[in-house]
């Protein structure tokens, strides 16, 4: 129950920041990609505040033996650098520059603009499907 | 406020958002012990894989982000948005849920998380499809593709 209403609170502080800091409008997400021609650099200052409080929250992490409430941290520890981690974010990336959306604001804008954000959302689901189907079969 | 040099931009909008973003994963991080990575969150959410959190929180996260968004529209009036049409989008969409998946995160578990964190994957990730979005921007630019309407 704790874990639900926090993870709530966390989406909607997410997804307030996304809609204020205009990552909702791809307009702004593919003019910050832009840096040929026209560049709008907002991103630039979204990535840096949510980069700097996150720096300071990793620094309260290392010092607190346990989350204030679950029992323990459940952080990624791989560190290869691998084909399927590059070529991935590299097939992200080409997605993202193509309608400028990422996960995020495609969700966050299905009540900003329902039927383009949802046919956005469900093609990303589509994808991850693909590859669940693909990691679900024997090698 | 504004950039002297660029009359588009929105700095300060800009910056106070990344904050709310950062809040946002800082809470994920010091109150549940977990990355808020939207692609992984999502993916648990409809049962695709993605991260250990309980379904119910993944999918309590994945709710609250359009919330948040309605809430700064009615707050501020209407969210101006330019989408580009249905095929492009889920083209785009296809990419990005196959690319998110493979690469193991997105903007916010690599780009905001990842990078705070200084994780080698996730500085490689993010200069990849930063690197990547870019060179599909200029290149579509180049053949006079508009997509956005």
């Amino acid at each position: 129950m704790r874990t639900a209403l926090v993870s709530l609170l966390s989406g909607t502080l997410f997804g307030a920041g996304l809609a204020l800091g205009g990552m909702t409008n791809p307009l702004r997400v593919r003019g910050f990609l832009d840096i040929f021609g026209d560049w709008d650099p907002t991103l630039a200052f979204v990535m840096g505040g949510a980069v700097i409080v996150m720096a300071i929250a990793w620094r309260i992490a290392g010092r607190i033996a346990r989350p204030l409430v679950e029992s323990e941290f459940h952080l990624p520890s791989k560190a290869d650098l691998t084909p399927r981690l590059i070529g991935g974010a590299a097939l992200f990336g080409i997605g993202w520059g193509v309608a400028g959306l990422c996960p995020g604001p495609g969700i966050a804008a299905l009540v900003i603009e329902p039927a383009s954000a949802a046919i956005f959302v469900l093609a990303m689901l589509a994808g991850m499907a693909v590859i669940r189907l693909f990691e679900r079969r024997p090698s | 406020m504004t950039l002297p040099g660029f009359p588009e931009a929105a700095p300060l909008a800009g910056l106070v958002g990344g904050v709310l973003i950062g809040l946002a994963a800082a809470v994920m991080l010091l109150a549940l012990g977990r990355i808020a990575g939207v692609s992984g969150l999502a993916a648990k959410a409809v049962g695709l894989g993605g991260s250990g959190i309980t379904r119910s929180g993944a999918w309590m996260f994945v709710l609250g982000l359009p919330l948040g968004a309605l809430i700064v529209a009615l707050l501020s009036g209407g969210i101006e948005a330019s989408f580009a049409d249905p095929l492009v989008l889920a083209i785009a969409g296809l990419l990005v849920g196959i690319g998110t998946r493979l690469g193991s995160g997105c903007t916010s578990g690599h780009g905001v998380c990842g990078v705070s964190r200084l994780s080698a994957r996730s500085l490689v990730a993010t200069a990849t499809f930063m690197v990547a979005g870019i060179a599909t921007v200029a290149v579509m630019n180049a053949l006079g593709l508009e997509v956005l309407r």
